[in-house]
């Protein structure tokens, strides 16, 4: 980091191209939280990361360009189609995607954005630093994380492994609580008969109660 | 350049334009050409291997034959279904071929050659990070099949879609894992300095002995080769993990409302660009990369020059044979058995072969404390058997208990008259007209005549 303040007039290629894709990426942004197709959003979703990813490629980090795609394009927006596919994959346009919260959603948006602008312009405004090729390499980029932050990358490791344990406790119905009376009404229980009962089965956990709401929004969409 | 041991990362980026545009086309075109005698080949060998002739009539040998299905696509009507989303589903074949194309830029086919007066290596470019750019190439390869099956809205395209991405994803761990102890052995993530490191083997130093270590990846790093070449059929959808577009369930699976025209051929193109692909990386990444093997390497002339392109082009047609003699011999695996396979057999296998090797690695570093590594080694395997032992008495005691309720609830079948003695489906759902309520005419139930959406 240098406070040299370098040339900003005329702007080079590789600046002109970092503010078009951070055009981009606010604008496919903007749109994933405005369409009203499911789908399309988890589209322009995979669009603002693309453009994220190129923003690090143009400021030479290109390890963590093609991570940003690999983990996010790659896998967590298919996960997430994967989800929406799932469930209900409606193709068209769905009213119930416009929330009622929009002005204290855009506020809290608008607010975050704010602190963090604000932040970054008073910590950086007069710090500049070269740009070199090969700096984002993957050599550079591992002594960084593993010499000067470790703690924090570990303990990020540790909370994304809690993450994961919860999530695989909350989802997994097989795992019963030590009082089988508490779990009497569950739908698993081992004396339910083989021929499940009415359609509508008592909500006795968030499972049972998700699984039937879609099946009955299915079959009426199917309807009309 | 180090004239022994080829290109490295400072060789790249000084090309003029008009040559990377050169290489570029290259590229483009022996891929082009690649799928083409590709089906051909593939066709006619499955066919040798299952006592058939294959393809013989259009020219000599039946070579014309992709040729002539390629005319006929591109002949046919082009059918679009009335209610599909229609620009993800003309953006489909598009996304999947693409990509697939990219990942073939950071292959290296030889070293540094002179194309008119410019010394430059035979590689379009090459990155600090080029693998991750074919792994990175091969998720957004994904999209085309999930919005293929997405888009086409039929519910065996899009179970085929979400077959794929689950799969894709799934096998995409184990393969970056698999290359993990390449980048551990090799010290870097670009193609031509992996390759370059498999020049030649050093020597293990054991107890005096100096026993030559094999220069290639998939010796020296076995259990990460063997994992590779699974992970890499489940990667491109091939036989026998090509459930996505499992013929016997699905139809089509993702591309069955493709149905004709060249957005069918772009879906054959993609399959096949991605399958060497593939090859290409288990090429540069285990098996030498463009470098002779021993027999041939004796002669000095065989890794200058452009005859290094010759033996890649070999080893990439010995992979694809791979390739075709799996699929000739294997039957098509079941879905659970292919995710059960590839969370808790391939990854847990290729985490443990990672922390073996690390240990190895770190043994072999002259300043290091063995004896802290090994206690600390000692200490990882004994706490992992502990937890397997754990996990391994409490799975077999839920396991039993699994089975004794199956047991009861066949005994309570066999009482019911009704079911027969096995396991129907409920005869109550809506689009049975089977079982009414009490008091309701037939009429009123409505038959769910169609599909998922």
């Amino acid at each position: 980091m240098t406070s040299q303040v370098p040339d900003l007039w005329p702007p080079s290629a590789q600046e002109v191209v970092f503010l078009l894709l951070g055009v981009v990426a606010l604008g496919s942004a903007l749109l994933v939280v405005t369409t009203r197709q499911l789908v399309h959003a988890a589209l322009w979703l995979v669009v603002c990361f693309g453009a994220l990813a190129g923003g690090y490629l143009v400021l030479t980090a290109e390890f963590v360009a093609w991570v940003q795609v690999l983990i996010y394009v790659g896998a967590i927006v298919v996960l997430l189609l994967f989800g929406i596919m799932l469930t209900r994959a409606p193709i068209g346009r769905s009213a119930g995607l416009d929330s009622g919260n929009r002005v204290t959603a855009a506020t809290v948006a608008v607010g975050t954005a704010a602190v963090l602008v604000t932040v970054v312009v008073q910590g950086f405004a007069t710090a500049y630093t070269p740009l070199e090729p090969g700096g984002g390499a993957a050599a550079t980029l591992g002594a960084s994380i593993f010499r000067s932050w470790v703690l924090p990358f570990e303990a990020l490791s540790v909370l994304l492994l809690a993450a994961l344990i919860g999530a695989i406790v909350l989802s997994r119905t097989d795992i019963r609580p030590a009082n089988p009376a508490a779990d009497a009404g569950g739908p698993a229980a081992p004396t339910t008969p083989p021929h499940p009962p009415d359609p509508a089965p008592p909500p006795a956990d968030g499972s049972g109660a998700t699984a039937g709401e879609t099946g009955s929004g299915r079959v009426s969409r199917d309807g009309g | 350049m180090n004239p022994t041991t080829g290109p490295t990362l400072v060789d790249f980026g000084h090309d003029p334009l008009w040559l990377s545009i050169i290489k570029a086309v290259f590229i483009f075109v022996v891929l082009m050409l690649g799928v083409l005698f590709g089906v051909w080949f593939e066709r006619k060998l499955i066919s040798r291997m299952q006592h058939r002739y294959g393809p013989n009539r259009a020219g000599k040998f039946g070579l014309l034959q992709s040729v002539a299905d390629g005319l006929k696509m591109g002949l046919k009507e082009d059918i679009m279904p009335r209610t599909v989303d229609k620009v993800v589903y003309l953006l489909a074949p598009v996304i999947i071929a693409v990509p697939a194309f990219l990942a073939f830029s950071v292959m290296p086919f030889g070293p540094m050659v002179s194309i008119f007066g410019v010394e430059t290596p035979l590689q379009l470019t090459d990155l600090p990070v080029a693998v991750l750019l074919v792994l990175a190439m091969a998720s957004i390869g994904v999209y085309g099949i999930v919005l293929a099956g997405w888009g086409s809205r039929s519910p065996y395209a899009i179970l085929g879609g979400l077959r794929s991405s689950a799969q894709v994803v799934s096998y995409e761990i184990a393969m970056g894992l698999s290359f993990v102890a390449v980048f551990l052995a090799a010290g870097t993530l670009s193609t031509s300095e992996i390759v370059a490191k498999q020049a030649g083997g050093g020597t293990w130093d054991v107890f005096g002995l100096e026993i030559p270590q094999p220069s290639w990846y998939a010796i020296s790093l076995l259990p990460s080769f063997l994992i590779y070449a699974i992970t890499m059929l489940g990667e491109t959808n091939r036989v026998p993990f090509d459930l996505p577009e499992g013929e016997g369930e699905l139809v089509g699976g993702f591309h069955t409302e493709y149905s004709s025209s060249l957005k069918f051929a772009m879906f054959m193109l993609a399959e096949y660009v991605n399958v060497f692909t593939v090859s290409g990386v288990a090429i540069t990444l285990f098996l030498g990369g463009w470098r002779a093997p021993w027999p041939i390497s004796i002669w000095e002339g065989a890794n200058t020059g452009w005859w290094p392109m010759l033996w890649f082009f070999i080893k990439l047609v010995l992979v694809f044979a791979f390739f075709v003699w799996v699929r000739a011999s294997l039957p098509r695996v079941r879905y659970d058995q292919l995710m059960a396979f590839g969370w808790k057999v391939l990854i847990p296998l290729n985490l443990a072969w990672i922390l073996l090797y690390a240990t190895l690695k770190a043994l072999r570093v002259p300043e290091s404390n063995k004896a802290f590594i090994l206690t600390l080694g000692a200490i990882i395997v004994v706490g992992g058997l502990a937890i397997w032992f754990r996990f391994d008495t409490l799975l077999q005691r839920r396991r039993e208990a699994k089975a004794a309720q199956i047991e009861e609830e066949f005994e309570q079948l066999r009482e019911e008259p009704e079911a027969g003695g096995f396991p129907v489906p409920p005869l109550d759902l809506p689009h049975y007209h089977g079982v009414l309520p009490a008091g309701q005419a037939s009429t009123a139930v409505k038959e769910v005549t169609s599909g998922s959406n």
